[in-house]
């Protein structure tokens, strides 16, 4: 079977390292990936923990697939309690380093502690140890992988790192692996600064078996032929060709979630990406693949040599990881920039210093509106005008928050902290402090239920209400396919496979590659019940953290203040008749508390 | 015909649905740290080149074997190591140019591309025809036709 069958403790505090048999009970329980850690994480740290504090745990989760060649199967995710939110924290990511890990041998990798000095963790075949990281710390991430990689001589390591962001406390850090792929939401790299580890570094030599080969291969490559049939968009244009159905929509958060409708959308969408302009430089140079996928959705872009940005600077003169959807989103519409080349300098800066885009993004956003408003002026800004649309702002406010410098350090606080110290909380686009993705909740109001509801706050990648979302704009029936989606996310996410595999694959096709890989006799109700079980667990958490259905709401701005334009011109979100009936269904109280009778059916009893 | 592997760097994601391929089909798991091919990433990502043995016609490795370990199959081209042969000594890994044929400390032999026997797994897994497995002796022809087009354009323009 494709588990390793066992996990690596390290104590930060103690610099203990002990590899431990993997809980296959769990396993068998909570899939993998997210579900499992989810579960690691709730039976080896209290909920109430601060979560800068050494009693945080941190943890690294593979699935069942991950380094098989199912098709996306090199994910990995970083589960721990969030300083963003105090709720849980749960990022996953691409890349290579999280099929490294499980060819290290290593289903998971639990960190615990606080070390007293910084140090990395290097995992090279047998040869474990935690490393001096002093050299190292306040280093970027792109000098730290290359560091790492020149001092063991080993360009074959996998980087997991952070960047200085990361180590200074900005509370939405990210962890970044192989250079641009990132765990990048809720502060999960802040929590690896507290713990004053610099990054995980892995090589591993060993290799994924699973549990019936002949029966593998034959079921991998039909759903592989099957993925291929429905991805072709994704391949060509990435998630961005998002943004062009959004505008047109009317669902594309504009200059802080004033506007739902970006007037320079076409400025920055995929198609803006492959124009080549008048100089006869194209933006996107090509796409790119994560371990085992053949997708590849993953774009590398390069700026033009002269725009304002890196005229100076040749040492970006390269190429890298390009806009996404939820980046073009994040230094786009909703700070009302039209720059391709300025967004995508962005980028750059959020992967080079480990910080989450959308996070940054929507943050600047509020700060921006708070500028106009003349509640805070370029006294406070280090001079920088914080106009919406001012692309210098986005790139020096993005490199002042990734080096923690001057107005940066404002802007690391995340939306919610920094709107309440301005006194105006309610310019604060997020849920339980977590900023939103680039879907307004008027237009789409399942969305808005699932950001409302979201075990880590405002997110747009643990449900799919999309298309019951865009053929009606009222809240009805949405509360169902918000909790079913949810829960089939949660089991998607637990097997180590991309959720962008959701539009081809169903329940059927997942448990058929599941079975054929790992024992747990998987079925599609199986692995549904699994993802219940899986939200709930995270529910729970979040409730023993201290949080309360009070939490499960949305801004005002988006619940009072209509659409402006748009399909959904004059909507609002229609939260209160949504909440209650997914309450219901989910079998929680009216407090949205699980009842003794739903943690019975899932086994949380 | 012998037909040679044709590796277009421009095509590869990066995927490494090869080296899993290639793992799988000569050690029974997905092992990429003992693929016989493998995916270099240059600048960010901005390209990926699959590099593989190339079945020299006049091969380093054949010649260095003190103990004829390497032979010729004589149908694909492909090298081949005799695992009973092979001693392990690795005159065949200095002596090659490419660094194609390496030393597998598990098994103490000497691990190579073998063409699998004339249908390359690394060729049926790849999603972007990035790896093909085309006539040996026609094996530029992709490259000088792109080549030919585009002069024709400049021509014509």
């Amino acid at each position: 079977m494709s588990w390793q069958g066992k996990i690596l403790r390290v104590n930060l505090t103690t610099h203990e390292i002990t590899p431990e048999a993997l809980n296959m009970e769990w396993a068998k329980d909570y899939i993998g990936e997210r579900g499992l850690g989810t579960k690691y994480l709730w039976e080896n740290m209290d909920p109430k923990a601060d979560a800068m504090a050494p009693d945080n745990v941190l943890i690294f989760a593979t699935g069942p697939l991950t380094g098989t060649n199912a098709s996306t199967s090199g994910r990995y995710a970083v589960i721990t309690k969030s300083p963003l939110t105090g709720a849980i924290a749960c990022s996953n990511s691409g890349g290579k380093f999280g099929a490294e890990l499980k060819y290290a041998g290593f289903d998971l990798l639990l960190v615990e502690g606080q070390s007293e000095k910084p140090v990395y963790l290097l995992i090279e075949g047998d040869e474990i140890s935690l490393a001096p990281a002093e050299k190292i710390w306040g280093k970027t991430v792109w000098e730290t992988d290359e560091w790492i990689k020149k001092q063991h001589h080993n360009p074959m390591l996998k980087i997991a790192t952070i960047g200085i962001a990361g180590e200074r406390g900005a509370r939405y850090a990210s962890v970044v692996n192989d250079l641009h792929r990132a765990a990048g939401r809720s502060g999960v790299g802040t929590v690896m600064g507290s713990k004053n580890l610099k990054a995980v570094a892995v090589r591993g030599t060993g290799g994924v078996k699973v549990k019936d080969p002949k029966r593998f291969m034959t079921v991998t490559q039909e759903m592989k032929n099957l993925l291929a049939e429905h991805t072709g968009g994704l391949t060509k244009y990435g998630t961005n060709a998002m943004m062009d159905t959004m505008q047109e929509f009317g669902g594309l958060p504009t200059r802080n979630f004033q506007e739902v409708q970006f007037e320079g959308a076409d400025k920055v969408d995929a198609k803006a990406m492959m124009k080549t302009d008048d100089t006869g430089h194209t933006n996107l140079l090509t796409n790119k693949a994560c371990f085992g996928c053949t997708i590849a959705c993953g774009r590398i872009a390069h700026i033009r040599q002269d725009h304002f940005t890196i005229q100076n600077r040749k040492e970006y003169w390269h190429a890298s990881g390009g806009l996404e959807y939820e980046t073009a989103f994040a230094f786009g519409p909703v700070i009302g920039v039209d720059d391709i080349d300025a967004c995508t300098f962005a980028g750059y800066l959020m992967n080079e210093h480990g910080i989450d885009p959308i996070s940054f993004g929507v943050t600047l956003a509020a700060a921006m509106e708070l500028f106009e408003m003349g509640v805070i002026t370029t006294e406070d800004t280090d001079g920088v005008p914080l106009n919406f649309g001012n692309a210098e702002a986005l790139t020096v406010m993005a490199e002042k928050t990734g080096k923690q410098e001057g107005f940066g350090v404002m802007l690391g606080l995340g939306s919610r902290l920094m709107c309440e110290k301005y006194g105006h909380p309610e310019l604060s686009m997020t849920v339980k402090g977590q900023e939103f993705a680039g879907y307004d909740s008027r237009a789409l109001q399942g969305m808005g239920l699932g950001y409302a509801t979201g075990n880590r706050g405002a997110c747009h990648l643990k449900h799919d209400t999309f298309e019951v979302d865009m053929d009606d704009q009222t809240g009805n029936g949405k509360a169902d396919p918000c909790k079913t989606s949810q829960d089939w996310t949660a089991a998607v996410d637990s097997s180590g496979l991309c959720m962008f595999t959701m539009g081809a694959w169903g329940a059927p096709e997942f448990a058929a590659q599941l079975d054929a890989d790992s024992e747990g006799d998987w079925t599609a109700e199986r692995l549904m019940k699994s993802g219940e079980r899986i939200w709930n667990l995270e529910r729970m958490f979040n409730l023993a953290a201290g949080l309360t259905k009070a939490d499960d709401t949305l801004p005002e701005r988006l619940l009072k203040d209509p659409a402006p334009s748009g399909t959904a011109k004059g909507k609002v979100n229609e939260l209160d008749k949504m909440l209650p009936e997914y309450y219901d269904l989910r079998g929680w109280s009216e407090d949205g508390v699980p009842t003794d009778d739903t943690l019975g059916r899932l086994g949380l009893g | 015909m012998q037909r040679s592997l044709h590796m277009e760097p421009s095509l590869c994601t990066g995927c490494l649905q090869c080296e899993m391929a290639c793992s799988f089909e000569h050690e029974g798991e997905f092992i990429p740290a003992r693929s016989r091919i493998r995916v270099f990433e240059f600048e960010h990502g901005r390209t990926s080149v699959p590099y593989t043995c190339t079945q020299c016609v006049e091969a380093w490795c054949m010649k260095a074997c003190p103990t004829n370990a390497i032979s010729i199959d004589s149908d694909l081209g492909a090298k081949l190591v005799s695992a009973q042969a092979c001693v392990g000594c690795k005159a065949c890994v200095s002596a090659c140019p490419f660094g194609t044929i390496e030393f597998n400390p598990f098994s103490g032999k000497v691990d190579k591309c073998d063409l699998c026997g004339g249908d390359p797994q690394c060729v049926a897994a790849c999603p972007t025809d990035a790896i093909t497995y085309v006539d040996a002796g026609a094996s530029g022809v992709g490259r000088m036709a792109a080549a030919a087009k585009q002069s024709n354009q400049e021509t014509a323009s």
